[in-house]
């Protein structure tokens, strides 16, 4: 473990990711106390550029509500949605393709065929549909992101399992009279697992860019402030006030790229005999 | 490889019809009458109109023998009507379709060239500032929200140096011909087309930068030095080329991404594509308009994807001989 | 000789490894000279610095490792000194070098006589359609049949032995003074390595070449060298002609290696009383079929044809043959890692090829298995203690119990039982091995099939793991299925032996007969085959 931290903080791009995400999680975690009042109320004039008074540093919206405010609110909306869809997503991916991976033959034949299928309809656009006929709310929202990245994780998985399962110390577990759960249970997942916690940071990073995404398209929770509402709101006014879109762009752009910075270290760190030998 | 194709179509043909089940019981699970939902938004339509999709779909007769009904419609190309726009979905999409894949296909082609460059580059110089540099963009470019890049390049690029349209197709009432016409969409086209490409050219970057690493580790790349070869022949001859097997597979399996992609630069440069009506369908919530555009974005992916395997097949001989 | 120059020497040479190694220097003060039209070899085991020297002689060293002193003098110059242009210059024109992998050492997007022109179009030699003829020629020379196609061909479409022929044409192309073979025969089918050797010695000799040849293999420079230097972490311990070195070694681990090759001598087998078969199997055929869809036709390798063997109570049956000969197979579908498409197994009377689900689980352990790579047979993220006891756990035996046997186990495979409490990496591939065999032991089991389970493993500790297999089963009465390619093992080893080609049994006896008089024509070529066997048997007389 102490040689896992020690790889993991000798890359310097994981240690910034590590220390945004930090601070991305601490306004989310203060929004309520930082800002007691709610991020819709109107607090001043309508286009208040930023920096023109020290109480909304970075102005305010078309309706007059604060934007610091809102960034505050939406880090709590970006960060709860990426986490429980890839979560639900790891819930749906990991035992399809542990299953498939383990068992192969037909299992593995229609597993794949409902996976590939999975992947190949156009990910942001099945999101859309779902979500715009489900109606928005929090739920679809999670829902349909889960559906649409679940795919990645059931093949890594069941790439992972196809090669531990030829794998000498697994044909020793059959040999020994395991049973197939005990198998995959103890010998083979526990052994996918850096994969997964790598590939986990990076769909986190992805969930927020979908969900920002559809709420750009006004596709979002109408009940939460979120980044992507920000921006899709501020698309027609971007001529008299660029920084309602900038602004919350900017956070989703850092946020995102904290989870890849650490999803890559995570990855040198795991996986030593992989990250640059040698260089 | 005739034998090839004909497979992959057939399997094409089958997730077609696949998606277009999930398309069924999705209307018939959303929310409300069925017959509504295909109308748009609840109450919208007159009763006269419902009442006639009702005959139309079958959706008083069971739901297995609705599905027949709405396969066999789709396969005399009938998509449906959209009430909102008082036009058959199938024309609406058609009409849209071409601009769309201009804007994809430029933008697959500038990501796909700057991007394999860029990671050629970066690999070379592996450790330097210049492959610090690619590296970083790369990332950067990796982690920002496309449609925010969209807006930023219209608030730089158009508003504040009015450089390029920002907005459309082409100048509106300019009725320009031939190629003064050509050469007006293009610059519509340049913004759009790089912003969508952006994000494309960081995965391949970062792809082909790794992909080149790896590949000059392999024993085969030892072998041509131990020859006596330049490192520009090696670089280009011995590792580029095997490099590029793992990218084009990625570039397959990012079609998918690339069309989604489109339903956000169009929407932010109001360009009149697909992924334009998409967005349209969804403020009107004309539901059977949005299941229609996202059939054939998926049918635009397969055929991306049946392109990329061709492409892989060219490439390596191990698949080619074979076969 | 001596009064003739060296065509190259190495004087004093030293590799610095990377920081964080598991030493300082790769090489360590290495000195040697290479004469034209001599084969000098290299000998070592993993990690010896054998193959570093080489690249440094090529200026191939991997990043990172470079050299921090000494020289390699060619051509009364220092390679060393040499820039990157002027090495390239040399490589391919006046040192060749071939590898170990004849699978990834080719390009496999290009077309082989493309891979042989580069040769040529590296040095600016000949013109395009000069150089495919040349390609075909070469191809010819080193015994490739139907050069024409050959060249034509991309790597994939040729046998292992085909691509290190190609390996050397290429290497031989423009007629280099020195050849630097690394490991070259190491990947190889023992008749296949046999005529690689003889490929090579014959060229050597027709062009004066100097060679040095690498190799982990005594048999190997029994059979092709003239002189020998032995290496050990990074040192060369003994330099000499290869018949003193291999008849009267000086320095003690070269003598301790040398010990450490089995004999080819299989004992006459020992006039015991019949004992009862506790292993019979009769007609097993198993066929795969990969690939195969709705337009194409599979391809059917028929991996075991019709066998059947006996084994008894304490007895040794060795089951040899090259890759792909079925060997592997026989032993999967023996312990029903696979399953035989027709045949019976009876293990003690009972028929196992075809049972299922709860009955399989439950007979299982009376056959059991040692694997081949120390390295994947122990789960990484297990302590040695629970890998043990997971089997008789899995058979009802208590928690308790069963780590009890496991710690019982180690001590009886030489091992502490402090090792229980730890996990695979803290320890070496020798260590490994024997924690694979308590765990196939743990389960008390009538058989063991032990299939290639000392062929990942340097000489020194193969020869400590075959000792403790002989002593285990003297002392348990096991009954052992012996899977190996290497026939020096099975002399070793083997009371009987059945030699597997192309999925068929061609001759089974005892291992005495089988070495001395092999009846089958295949049997025959294999012996022939192994390195150093005509040196031994001058040597015995």
């Amino acid at each position: 473990m102490s040689d896992f931290w020690k790889r993991f903080s000798r890359n310097r791009g994981a240690v910034i990711g590590v220390v945004i995400l930090a601070v991305v999680v601490l306004v989310a975690v203060l929004a309520p106390v930082l800002f007691p009042q709610s991020p819709w109320r109107m607090v001043q004039r309508p286009f208040l550029p930023p920096l023109s008074m020290d109480q909304y540093p970075l102005g305010t919206d078309a309706l007059g509500r604060d934007v610091l405010a809102g960034l505050a609110y939406g880090a709590q909306v970006s960060l709860l949605i990426g986490v429980v869809s890839t979560a639900a997503a790891l819930l749906v991916g990991i035992p399809i393709g542990a299953l498939a991976g383990y068992f192969g033959g037909v299992a593995d034949d229609v597993l794949m065929r409902f996976t590939e299928f999975f992947q190949t309809v156009p990910s942001f656009a099945l999101a859309i549909v779902l979500v715009a006929i489900f109606e928005p709310n929090i739920q679809s929202i999670i829902a349909a992101i889960a559906i649409v990245s679940w795919p990645p994780v059931a093949r890594l998985v069941r790439g992972e399992v196809l090669s531990l399962r030829s794998r000498e110390y697994v044909e020793a577990a059959i040999l020994s009279g395991q049973t197939s759960a005990t198998i995959i249970w103890r010998q083979v997942l526990p052994n996918t697992l850096s994969p997964i916690i790598v590939l986990a940071s990076l769909m986190v990073a992805t969930a927020i860019l979908l969900e920002s995404s559809l709420s750009f398209l006004g596709l979002g929770d109408p009940n939460l402030m979120s980044w992507g509402y920000m921006i899709g709101a501020a698309r027609t006014v971007i001529r008299q006030a660029w920084w309602l879109s900038f602004f919350p762009g900017v956070a989703i752009l850092l946020t995102v790229l904290a989870l890849n910075l650490i999803g890559e270290g995570l990855n040198d760190a795991l996986n030593p005999s992989l990250a640059r030998r040698g260089r | 490889m005739l034998r090839f194709i004909l497979m992959r179509l057939m399997k094409a043909a089958v997730i077609l019809i696949a998606i277009l089940t999930l398309n069924f019981f999705l209307i018939h699970a959303a929310p409300g009458d069925p017959a509504a939902v295909l109308a748009g938004e609840a109450g919208a339509a007159d009763a006269q109109f419902i009442e006639q999709l009702r005959q139309r779909f079958g959706l008083d007769k069971p739901l297995l023998t609705q599905l027949g009904i709405y396969l066999g419609g789709v396969l005399q190309l009938d998509l449906g009507y959209s009430y909102r726009q008082q036009m058959p979905v199938a024309d609406l999409i058609f009409a849209r379709l071409p601009a769309t894949l201009l804007l994809t296909l430029t933008a697959f082609v500038i990501a796909l060239v700057l991007g394999t460059l860029a990671g050629v580059l970066a690999s070379a110089r592996v450790g330097k500032w210049s492959d610090t540099v690619i590296s970083t963009l790369a990332l950067l470019f990796y982690a920002t929200p496309l449609f925010w890049v969209a807006l930023m390049a219209v608030l730089v690029f158009s508003v504040f140096l009015n450089w390029l349209p920002g907005f459309g197709y082409e100048t509106v009432g300019a009725n320009y011909t031939g190629f003064r016409r050509a050469l007006d969409i293009a610059q519509h086209l340049i913004l759009p087309a790089t912003t969508l490409g952006l994000f494309f050219m960081a995965v391949y970057m970062r792809m082909t930068r790794a992909s080149m690493l790896e590949v000059s580790r392999l024993d085969f790349v030892k072998t041509a030095r131990a020859k006596g070869l330049r490192p520009g022949i090696i670089q280009r001859r011995h590792i580029f080329r095997n490099a590029m097997l793992p990218v084009v597979t990625l570039a397959g399996l990012q079609a998918g991404q690339l069309v989604g992609g489109a339903v956000l630069t169009e929407t932010v440069f109001a360009w009149p594509g697909i992924g334009r009506l998409m967005f349209e369908a969804l403020t009107q919530r004309d539901y059977n308009l949005l299941l229609g555009v996202f059939f054939v974005s998926a049918a635009m992916v397969l055929l991306f994807n049946l392109i990329t395997d061709i492409l892989y097949r060219v490439v390596d001989p191990r698949i080619r001989v074979v076969s | 000789m001596a009064i003739t120059e060296p065509v190259l020497s190495i004087e004093n040479l030293t590799i610095a490894l990377p920081e964080g190694a598991d030493r300082a220097f790769a090489v360590d003060d290495v000195s040697l000279q290479l004469f034209a039209g001599e084969i000098l070899c290299i000998v070592g085991e993993s990690g010896s610095g054998k193959s570093m020297s080489a690249n440094a002689m090529m200026g191939l060293l991997p990043d990172l490792v470079r050299p921090v002193n000494g020289r390699i003098v060619f051509g009364a110059v220092d390679l060393l000194d040499k820039t990157e242009a002027e090495l390239m210059d040399l490589r391919g024109r006046k040192l060749a070098m071939i590898f170990q992998e004849p699978m990834s050492a080719l390009n496999p997007l290009m077309r082989v006589e493309d891979q042989i022109a580069e040769v040529f179009e590296a040095h600016r030699l000949l013109t395009p359609k000069e150089r495919a003829a040349r390609a075909v020629e070469l191809l010819t020379e080193v015994g490739i049949p139907d050069p024409a196609k050959a060249a034509k061909a991309y790597p994939f479409q040729l046998s292992g032995g085909q691509r290190q022929r190609v390996m050397i044409a290429m290497a031989l192309a423009l007629e280099p003074e020195i050849l630097i073979a690394d490991e070259p025969t190491t990947a190889l089918d023992v008749t296949t390595q046999a005529q690689i050797l003889e490929l090579i010695r014959d060229l050597q000799q027709k062009r004066g070449m100097a060679v040095m040849f690498i190799t982990h293999d005594f048999g190997v420079v029994a059979e092709i060298a003239d002189r020998v230097a032995v290496m050990q972490f990074g040192k060369i311990v003994e330099t000499g002609t290869a018949d003193a070195v291999l008849d009267d070694p000086q320095h003690a681990y070269t003598r301790k290696l040398i010990a450490a090759i089995p004999r080819l001598v299989a004992g006459q087998a020992p006039t015991r009383k019949e004992k009862p078969p506790v292993l019979e199997v009769e007609n097993l055929f198993k066929t795969y079929r990969t690939g195969g869809g709705l337009f194409s036709k599979p391809r059917v390798v028929e991996a075991v044809k019709d066998v059947s063997l006996q084994l008894a109570e304490g007895e040794t049956l060795g089951i040899v043959g090259e890759s792909g000969s079925g060997k592997s197979s026989v032993g999967r579908c023996l312990v029903r890692l696979m399953e035989p498409d027709r045949g019976t197994v009876r293990l003690a009377g009972q028929d196992m090829a075809h049972l299922k689900g709860e009955h399989l689980r439950a007979v299982r352990g009376s056959i059991q298995m040692i694997f081949q790579d120390p390295y994947a047979s122990l789960n990484p993220r297990a302590k040695i203690g629970r890998i043990i006891a997971e089997g008789p756990m899995a058979h009802g035996v208590s928690r308790r119990e069963a780590y009890k046997r496991a710690a019982r186990l180690l001590e009886l495979v030489g091992l502490d039982v402090s090792a229980a409490d730890r996990y695979p990496h803290e320890f070496s591939g020798g260590q490994r091995q024997r924690v694979g065999i308590a765990r196939a032991l743990a389960l008390e089991p009538r058989v063991i099939i032990a299939d290639e389970a000392v062929s990942a493993l340097d000489v020194s500790i193969q020869a400590q793991v075959l000792d403790l297999l002989a002593d285990l089963k003297e002392r348990l009465d096991l009954a052992l299925i012996f899977i190996t390619h290497d026939l020096r093992v099975a002399a070793q080893i083997c009371d009987r032996i059945a030699v597997m080609h192309q999925g068929e049994i061609v001759e089974t006896g005892p291992a005495h007969d089988i070495f001395n008089r092999p009846q089958n024509a295949y049997t025959r070529t294999l012996i022939d085959a192994i390195p150093g066997r005509e040196k031994e048997l001058a040597a015995a007389g």
